[in-house]
């Protein structure tokens, strides 16, 4: 287990993180669709506590992705965090408005009132979705950052890296193919949640409506998904020399890396048509409920599959466009060996969480979530 | 043109982390003691079987998820903002900070989501057992999670287990128990943790004393201020132990925050200790500091002026050596750098060894005036008082209304449900003040003696962190307006719905 391997295990924790996040949005994309596919009060209350027995798992997951990569690849967290500060800064808004809204929304002496509070919900819903896509984009299209260390030897101005705009994180936006995988991830949460909802919820009039959004949001999804994938396969990538620890620009990178990694390629294949086979369930098959868990497996398959090849391979996962030696590779930006180690044994206990997590959704999600439950349940949202 | 960091961005990165921090600190330590609190009510039920039990218990835990939403809310930001705000702290000493935050979120938030689904929703679901330790689990998780932040803080205040690594320009950790079993972190573990109870407890307790001032659910008070008081008395004898413990160890550690602590200028042997004003009780900041009533304290002169012993009997710097210890430690970084670029490897070996003798004063080489070295006394006297004197009136308090629980006169006691109910604010005020001690105190250090406040920021504009400052002030207003209105309303329809 030498530093190169402990560095790739760690990369590949963290794109698992990010890919159970990305799934995780189902809870977002249902919240986006709150007044879509509701029709009176009583659909919005089961949608929301539907929605609102998972949501937790969705925010400690951003969280612990937040931590691991600090603990693994902290020159990342640094560097993408205190420089692309506001469009992490807008994501962390609309998380916090989420996090007090499922409790606060039906209580009485709310303060702002029950559609408040079920806005900042949908607000949630389609922001995050989409800027999370969009910070994710930046691994293959870059950003406008400079690193160099040894400014630390510098007693004036000692900060090691800098943005080279004022947007601050607000410039991933400018770049049309960031919004792309933006809208792609939203588009996808979206029928993620849909799924999940006709599996999660017993409302013969709400499954209706699920089923006929799917069909909607699959093919927004879709357009932009696969627009994306071409334009990246298509483009060059960063590689780098794995000796010099030099960044170049390499045609075709993204694809090259593919080829090279077969498992994942087979990953990826096997993700995206889980995905679609979910989707066609939940839009075709009149009784089918298990489309989230096709879809939901797929996400996490596909995700993986894109992180994973970005980090792996030679690859620098977060480029600069600005200066290319600034560029982030698991090696320059990664936590020391002995960290990385302590940290390998501590991530064996992994398991005993997911463990856990599992038995305790199957005891809590045994049946489906009716109205009638709600009015017999003390406590609900 | 020379680029420097402007000190408002300093100053409003500081703002920024103490509002979060400080909002955030409402909401925690209520989840932790209520967290027991209702533990020991539940595990009431399960034992005895009482319908009386269960019923207490739901009226509790409803309000503690109203107040949990709200701490996890402003807890989000925290995880983050050391990225977004503190970024070149986060590569400097990321290699060991980031370890116990992501062991944070990795065991202990997920412990909290899982169960606290279980505990609120699952009562219909699962067996009574089962939802017996879900109770609990949420409980241990959150505490879990305070275990591993406070491992993290304790560390910028005691730096251990780690080496600073010239070729990669940050500290790396060499020893993961040293870290996560530091004295300063069991220390202030129990002194944390344990303080939180009380504000769990004291909430209890004022709560029940409002439903006896109204004259209505007189058992259900009765019986959630017995449990919480004994609960309260010890935890606010064990808080009250773990801060002599912690005082020993700052006074080691860090005795600029002692000195500032007591506005001590020039210290020596039985040093009284100020009850406010010219009142002071003679020799005994002297045995707090050392356990010893003719104990010596440096005061802020002392250290500053380096003209006193430290406790390991070495001959201590002054300021000025310091720092010109630490400007050569960073020089020394800077020729190292550029010699192994070069391939000249006798110059930076030769770099090397100066480094290494003087790392531990490198943070002083960003210092640019002595009397930046020096915390904001008048806060740090003040809040360290409120703390100390309140955590004494909590022990008299507890000891009190458990005599009248005893005697069976207390809902007899009008003007002590009304001291009762007038407690539970200053639980928070305690707990704040305790922290106000601990971060002011150590200023300028963002870690001791590593890296000052100034040289951790990240390099934004000013106006940015303005802006989200207020934003989150905002927010956080907000919030907290709609929480309180909504505990008032619950607390007031009562355990009964």
């Amino acid at each position: 287990m030498d530093y190169i391997f402990l560095q790739h295990y760690w990369w590949f924790l963290i794109s698992l993180l990010g890919a159970l996040l990305v799934f995780l949005l189902f809870v977002q994309g249902a919240n986006s669709l709150l007044f879509t596919l509701t029709h009176d009060e009583s659909s919005r209350t089961l949608l929301i506590n539907s929605t609102g027995r998972k949501w937790e798992f969705t925010f400690t997951t951003l969280v612990t992705f937040g931590g691991a990569f600090f603990a693994s690849f902290p020159l990342f967290y640094s560097t993408s965090f205190g420089g692309a500060y506001w469009l992490w800064m807008i994501i962390l808004f609309t998380f916090v408005l989420q996090a007090v809204s499922y409790e606060f929304q039906s209580k009485l002496g709310n303060f702002l009132g029950k559609k408040t509070y079920q806005v900042f919900i949908v607000i949630n819903g389609m922001i995050s979705p989409f800027l999370l896509g969009c910070a994710v984009a930046t691994f293959f299209n870059g950003s406008a950052f400079f690193v160099d260390k040894s400014n630390i030897g510098n007693d004036i101005m000692p900060i090691i890296s800098g943005w080279a705009n004022n947007w601050h994180g607000i410039d991933a936006l400018f770049n049309p193919w960031n919004v792309v995988l933006g809208l792609a991830v939203l588009f996808l949460s979206r029928g993620l949640g849909s799924l999940y909802l006709i599996n999660n919820i017993n409302n013969d009039k709400l499954e209706l409506a699920c089923r006929k959004q799917i069909k909607k949001d699959a093919v927004a999804f879709l357009i932009f998904f696969l627009a994306f994938i071409a334009k990246i396969f298509l483009a060059s990538g960063f590689a780098v020399n794995p000796y010099s620890g030099e960044i170049y620009m390499e045609p075709y990178k993204y694809i090259q890396n593919i080829i090279d990694m077969p498992l994942l390629s087979l990953i990826f294949i096997v993700g995206v048509l889980a995905v679609l086979y979910g989707i066609f369930r939940g839009a075709f098959v009149k009784s089918a409920k298990d489309g989230i868990w096709f879809s939901g497996i797929g996400t996490v398959l596909t995700v993986l599959a894109l992180l994973v090849s970005v980090g792996f391979n030679n690859t620098s996962y977060y480029p600069s466009s600005i200066d290319i030696q600034s560029s982030l590779t698991l090696a320059n930006s990664c936590s020391s060996e002995f960290t990385l180690r302590t940290m390998f044994y501590v991530s064996l206990f992994i398991p005993v969480v997911l463990i856990y997590i599992f038995f305790a959704w199957r005891a809590m999600d045994r049946k489906q979530i009716s109205s009638k439950e709600l009015d017999e349940e003390e406590h609900t949202y | 043109m020379i680029e420097t960091i402007e000190a408002s961005l300093i100053d409003w990165s500081r703002a920024q982390f103490a509002m979060t921090a400080m909002y955030h600190w409402l909401f925690v330590p209520l989840t932790l003691g209520l967290a027991m609190v209702i533990g020991i009510m539940e595990s009431l039920y399960v034992y005895t079987g009482k319908e009386f039990w269960k019923t207490t218990v739901k009226f509790w835990m409803k309000l503690f998820g109203i107040n949990f939403a709200i701490g996890v809310a402003t807890g989000l930001i925290l995880e983050f903002e050391f990225g977004t705000n503190w970024s070149n702290y986060s590569w400097f000493v990321g290699d060991i900070f980031g370890a116990p935050l992501a062991i944070e979120g990795i065991f202990a938030f997920f412990m909290e989501a899982t169960f606290i689904a279980i505990m609120f929703f699952g009562w219909n679901k699962v067996s009574k057992r089962w939802h017996l330790a879900s109770t609990w689990l949420t409980g241990f998780g959150a505490t879990f999670s305070a275990w591993w932040i406070l491992v993290a803080n304790a560390w910028m205040q005691y730096p251990v287990g780690m080496k600073f690594n010239p070729e990669t320009v940050r500290n790396e950790m060499d020893s993961f128990l040293e870290v996560a079993l530091s004295p300063v972190a069991v220390t202030k573990f129990m002194h944390t943790v344990l303080s939180s109870w009380i504000v769990g407890a004291l909430f209890v307790v004022g709560i029940s004393c409002w439903y006896l001032l109204k004259k209505r659910n007189v058992d259900f008070a009765k019986a959630s201020i017995r449990v919480a008081a004994i609960f309260g008395l010890v935890a606010s004898l064990i808080t009250a132990v773990s801060g002599d413990s912690s005082g020993v160890q700052i006074a080691k550690s860090q005795p600029m925050k002692l000195a500032a602590a007591e506005g001590l200028y020039e210290g020596g042997t039985g040093v009284p200790f100020t009850i406010v004003g010219d009142l002071k009780v003679p020799k005994v900041l002297s045995f707090l500091a050392t356990h010893d009533f003719n104990g010596y304290v440096p005061g802020i002169n002392n250290i500053l002026r380096g003209d006193y012993t430290t406790p390991k009997g070495e001959k201590a710097l002054s300021a000025k050596e310091k720092i010109e210890k630490g400007k050569i430690a960073i020089a020394a970084l800077d020729t190292f750098r550029i010699a192994n670029k070069a391939g000249d490897k006798a110059v930076a070996e030769k770099y090397e060894k100066v480094l290494e003798n003087n790392v531990k004063y490198f943070g002083y080489g960003f210092i640019k005036n002595e009397a930046d070295l020096v915390p904001p006394i008048d806060i740090v006297f003040w809040s360290f008082r409120v703390m100390v004197y309140l955590g004494a009136y909590f022990i008299l308090f507890f000891i009190v209304v458990l005599w009248y629980l005893y005697k069976d006169t207390f809902t007899k006691r009008k003007w002590l449900q009304i001291i009762g109910l007038w407690s539970i604010p200053l639980g928070y005020i305690a707990s704040q003040a305790g922290w106000v001690v601990a971060e002011v105190g150590r200023q300028p250090w963002a870690i001791q003696d590593l890296l000052p406040v100034g040289a951790s920021v990240s390099r934004l504009q000013t106006s940015s962190v303005q802006i989200t400052f207020y934003i989150f002030l905002i927010i956080f207003a907000i919030l907290l307006i709609a929480e309180i209105g909504i505990l008032v309303k619950a607390i007031k329809k009562g355990p009964e719905h």
